[in-house]
């Protein structure tokens, strides 16, 4: 028999106004097992923890519930306190009597039955506790970034300026992501491209880390300390270790018909291409699919100019197989298909463009190598008409319900700009609400209204159509009360950004969970931001949520921390809390194996006796490294012969049991 | 059907004496004429007492668990429906493929002796099945009945003529008639009904259940070493015994059990003496598992996942299920 001491927390008033602690105290205390209980102001304070050290002691207790807030805020915290009084730390239960009955009711009565009932929940539950003992795995020194973007940049040169080695994996042909598609960044308007590439020079002479570039992750296995990885490298049909960079094959090639990505389908490309001059590796790719060799079998242009004689038509994939301790997902985004949006006329109109296509043509490096021109008969405009928020904030369903944060800034950005380069343009900014949180940004918004004279119109737009090789747009001005129109040369979208396409099957891979909108979520909102759920596995950048450079660079920066301190221990204690299957009821059937989304389980012969005769049975084996006690196991046996350490089936039972009484 | 029986017999008697096996099992004559009962033959002369005809439904795949782990090889007599069950356990690692011959033979549906007694035909003392008629002999003289009209429900709708597991099959080389049928009419009812309407028809059907768990010995799926409801540690069994209504949880928590495993093989519907519809529990989930993973049939082959233990990125997700199952 247990002797259970049961510890009501107040919270201050956060419980104690909602709930009848001294009632709780006193329905709990008639419990089986309980020989003693108390309530306390605030029991994760040292005189609260000192009180249920001494209660230990006092009592010679075997186990405690403590009825506080989530076990998520202070399992540990009562866990540590546990270890300190010589009791085993998985004799601690916590009933949730915080955000699971006083912060979502209100009737005082209702919330003291609840609070009672899940307290005895509690108890019913230690009463079949054992004490768990946690094994030990050994970290693997070196990190993965997938993703090389700005987030997964700095994140690696964080890791490896600690001494950690860091692979990136990144799947265009060039790290740098959609910040090496930008001109100048808000909120101090230098070039991104200055900033930006030092960074990528870094990150490719910096011995720690190696990139793999135009590659993917194809398959995820594992657990924290030890990820096995398997990427494969798409075949560049360029041998990379000898081509010099000179270009020489990319002005030749004679196919020019490929949208190029980098412009946003602005300009084209050949077959043979390198994205952009800054690019890393300075190396080229053969677009299979433009290609005229791979297409016909005549060309090779480009091999017969190459000096190197780097050009190799027969390169496969090439797969390689990775241990890594921990892996950070920079996974970033990329701008929502505009398709359900038919009144911007943006598939009609040339010169309806979106927002980062506008950063391409404003680019010295871009498809107009910097002048502001229509893309429909590269003229210069004389109106311009920016669109704030398409497709974000949207509860229409075409768009996503959330706002896309970077926006607003960088539309007052390209308004500036414009007007700082050409006075005479007239500029208009139809918007809902201009949200500038953020260290210098609404000055920076003030500025583009004062300054520089933009005309900001709250409102939205409900049509573009084209006539006499204008632009039609109607709009409505909700402060003036008025319908307007304005005859505007280009349109410019400041179209909603959503996760990158591969989220979902990364997440999966990962077995990281990700939000109705693909972001990748985090381990708390709040407290364990750069953290996904699942162990081993960080988040960075703009695949966790919209945000700016400066913001991405920070939460990098995080994420590289949590991995170097992850990295920086050469043990991991293993979570306790492992299946086990009971030979003598297991059926061998597989079935666990099947669902087990660590691998952990693997099948013997074993002779067993039961009902007086020997048998040679093929039964299931854990092993209790690999598990990460996520149960799916348990539930699939129908035999019940897989439990769960500290999370039996009798004691999941006796909770329900201890529910429905 | 006497003729197939003869091809059978004789291929039968064959493969023992060659030695290309060592055992046969089959069926051989029941307490009445009707209950045809599963049967070990060790010696070609044992085959005298071996029968194939319309009342040899029980399905003989279960037997193999064990009968797979004993030495030397065992013919096993199974049919098109058989080798469903066959193929499911040996996904499950559950017969030594090694130590079977799979003969499959070929059937015409099942008889069900109690639609036969429906139609008027009582005192029966013997029943012939010439193609698709069926002549019987009472005690109030000669009767004859379309052999169609008394089939069994499980061969009603039954999963096609095709054995998917075989080494050998013996066929007769006639053309057999399928019965025109929608399985899931049934289940269909079931989910027009209001909840409450569903409740109070399960609780009904259920109370009548006097657990000799006769269901859930003939299923070839449940096979467990030892079954959760004859474990007493496992809470369940203590559980079920106590109230009335955990009781009728028995089927609920079986019927999961072998939710992706079960074959619809009718097994369970066809042996319960309380006469309980046990398949629509059965039917229930395998429709919603077509509609919410892609068609699916236990025991098609050895090696595919079955939908509830494989994950992939078109699972639906939860909206799409409250959309088409459960509660419109
Ligand atoms: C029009 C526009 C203007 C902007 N202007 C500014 C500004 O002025 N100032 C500012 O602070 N911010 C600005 N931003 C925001 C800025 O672009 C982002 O904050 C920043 O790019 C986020 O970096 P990231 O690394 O998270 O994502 P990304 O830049 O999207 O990088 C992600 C990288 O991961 C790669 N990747 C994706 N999936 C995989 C996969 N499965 N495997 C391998 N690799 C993968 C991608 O190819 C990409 O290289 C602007 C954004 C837009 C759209
Ligand atoms: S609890 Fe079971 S399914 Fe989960 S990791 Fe452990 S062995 Fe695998
Ligand atoms: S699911 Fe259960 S019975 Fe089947 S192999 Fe696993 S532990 Fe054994
Ligand atoms: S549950 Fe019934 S229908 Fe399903 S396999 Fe078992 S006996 Fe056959
Ligand atoms: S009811 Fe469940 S535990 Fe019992 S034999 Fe069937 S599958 Fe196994
Ligand atoms: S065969 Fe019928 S009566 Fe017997 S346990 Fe099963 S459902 Fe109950």
């Amino acid at each position: 028999m247990q002797k259970i001491g049961v510890f009501v927390c107040w919270c201050g008033s956060n419980i104690a106004a909602t709930v009848d602690v001294k009632a709780v105290v006193d329905a709990v205390s008639h419990e089986p097992g309980v020989v003693y209980a108390t309530d306390y102001q605030y029991m994760c304070s040292e005189g609260g923890q000192s009180q249920i050290r001494q209660a230990i002691k006092d009592f010679g207790l075997t186990g405690i519930v403590v009825c506080s807030c989530s076990p998520r805020m202070h399992e540990s915290t009562f866990r540590k306190t546990a270890i300190s009084a010589g009791l085993n730390p998985y004799m601690v239960e916590i009933a949730n009597i915080r955000e699971q009955c006083s912060w979502i009711h209100k009737d005082r009565e209702d919330a003291t039955e609840k609070a009672i009932i899940l307290a005895r929940t509690a108890v019913a539950k230690l009463n079949l506790n054992r004490p768990l003992t946690p094994g030990e795995s050994p970290v693997v020194k070196r990190a993965l970034v997938i993703g090389g973007g700005i987030a997964g940049i700095q994140s690696a040169l964080d890791i490896a300026e600690a001494g950690y080695e860091v692979d990136i994996v990144e799947k265009s042909p060039t790290i740098g992501g959609k910040m090496a598609q930008l001109d100048k960044t808000f909120p101090t308007l230098d070039c991104a491209a200055c900033i930006l590439t030092p960074k990528m020079v870094d990150a490719a002479s910096n011995e720690n880390i190696n990139l793999y570039t135009y590659s993917e992750v194809e398959d995820v296995s594992g657990f924290v300390g030890n990820f096995t990885v398997k990427i494969r490298k798409k075949a560049r049909s360029i041998n990379a270790d000898i081509c010099s960079g000179c270009g020489v094959c990319t002005e030749k090639c004679p196919s020019r018909k490929a949208k190029d990505e980098f412009n946003m389908g602005l300009s084209n490309r050949g077959a043979i291409y390198i994205p952009f001059a800054q690019a890393i590796p300075n190396v080229p790719v053969i677009d299979r699919e433009q290609c005229i060799k791979f297409k016909t079998g005549k060309c090779g242009l480009c091999e017969m100019n190459c000096p190197a004689g780097a050009i190799d038509f027969k390169q496969q994939d090439e797969l390689v197989e990775r241990q890594y301790g921990a892996i950070i997902v920079a996974t970033g985004f990329k701008p929502i298909s505009l398709e359900n949006f038919d009144e911007f006329s943006y598939s009609q109109c040339p010169d309806v463009i979106t927002s980062l296509e506008l950063e391409r043509i404003m680019n010295a490096a871009g498809p107009t190598k910097g002048k502001l021109l229509r893309p429909s008969d590269n003229t210069p405009p004389r109106t311009m008409v920016f669109v704030q928020c398409v497709g974000s904030r949207d509860t229409s369903g075409c768009g996503k319900t959330y706002c896309s944060k970077i926006c607003c800034m960088y539309t007052a950005k390209h308004a500036m700009l414009i007007k700082e380069k050409y006075p005479d343009i007239d500029v208009h900014v139809f918007y809902i609400d201009v949200r500038t949180p953020g260290k210098n940004f609404d000055e920076f918004y003030r500025r583009a209204v004062e300054e520089y004279g933009v005309n900001y119109i709250k409102g939205m737009v409900g049509k573009v159509a084209e006539r006499n090789g204008k632009l039609l747009v109607q709009g409505s001005d909700l402060l003036a009360d008025d319908q307007i129109i304005i005859e505007a040369d280009m349109v410019v979208l400041a179209t909603a950004i959503e996760p990158d396409e591969s989220a979902r099957n990364l997440a999966t891979m990962l077995t990281a969970s990700i939000d109705t909108n693909d972001f990748f979520t985090e381990a708390h909102p709040k407290l364990r931001p750069v953290e996904s759920p699942t162990a081993g596995v960080y988040l960075s950048g703009v695949c966790q949520g919209p945000k700016d450079i400066p913001e991405t660079v920070a939460q990098a920066s995080a994420a590289a921390a949590k991995v170097i301190g992850l990295l920086a221990k050469d043990k991991l204690r293993s979570n306790p809390c492992v299946a086990s299957s009971n030979e003598m009821l297991c059926n061998g059937c597989s079935t666990c194996e099947n669902v087990c989304p660590y691998g952990a389980i693997s099948y013997v012969s074993k002779e067993i006796r039961s009902a007086g005769k020997m048998e040679v049975r093929r039964v299931a084996e854990v092993n209790e490294a690999i598990c990460q006690g996520c149960g799916a196991c348990t539930v699939v046996c129908p035999s019940g012969a897989m439990d769960l350490k500290g999370f039996t089936n009798k004691q999941i039972m006796a909770e329900v049991d201890a529910i429905c009484r | 059907m006497q003729r197939i029986f003869g091809l059978i017999k004789d291929r039968v008697g064959a493969l023992l004496a060659d030695g290309t096996v060592d055992r046969v099992i089959g069926w051989e004559k029941g307490e009445f004429l009707y209950d045809h009962t599963p049967a070990i033959f060790n010696a070609e002369d044992d085959l005298v007492d071996l029968v194939y005809d319309g009342f040899c439904a029980s399905n003989l795949s279960k037997y193999l668990i064990d009968e797979s782990k004993k030495d030397g090889k065992i013919l096993a007599l199974l049919k098109p429906c058989d080798t469903y069950n066959f193929n499911q356990l040996i996904k499950e690692h559950r017969i030594n493929r090694d130590n079977v011959y799979v003969l499959g033979i070929e059937c015409r549906g099942m008889l069900d002796i109690d639609k036969i007694r429906a139609l008027g035909i009582k005192g029966i003392e013997k029943v012939e099945e010439q193609g698709d008629e069926l002549y019987i002999q009472t005690i109030y003289g000669d009767k004859t009945c379309k052999r169609n009209e008394v089939l069994l429900e499980k061969c009603i709708n039954c999963k096609g003529k095709e054995h998917v597991a075989y080494d050998e099959l013996v066929t007769s080389g006639e053309d057999i008639p399928q019965v025109e049928s929608n399985r899931f009419e049934d289940v269909e009812k079931l989910e027009a009904m209001t909840s409450d309407e569903r409740f109070a028809f399960w609780r009904g059907e259920l109370s009548k259940c006097i657990r000799c768990n006769a269901c859930r010995n003939v299923c070839p799926i449940c096979s467990c070493v030892e079954c959760v409801f004859d474990n007493k540690d496992s809470v369940v069994a203590s559980k079920a015994n106590t109230d009335e209504f955990e009781e009728n949880l028995f089927h609920i928590i079986r019927a999961f059990h072998v939710a992706g495993r079960c074959t619809d093989c009718g097994e369970c519907s066809r042996v319960c003496p309380q006469g309980i519809p046990l398949h629509l529990l059965n039917r229930k989930i395998i429709k919603d598992i077509n509609e919410f993973y892609g068609e699916y049939q236990a025991g098609q082959d050895t090696n595919s996942l079955g939908p509830l233990t494989d994950f992939t990125k078109e699972d639906v997700e939860p909206s799409i299920i409250t959309e088409k199952g459960g509660e419109k």
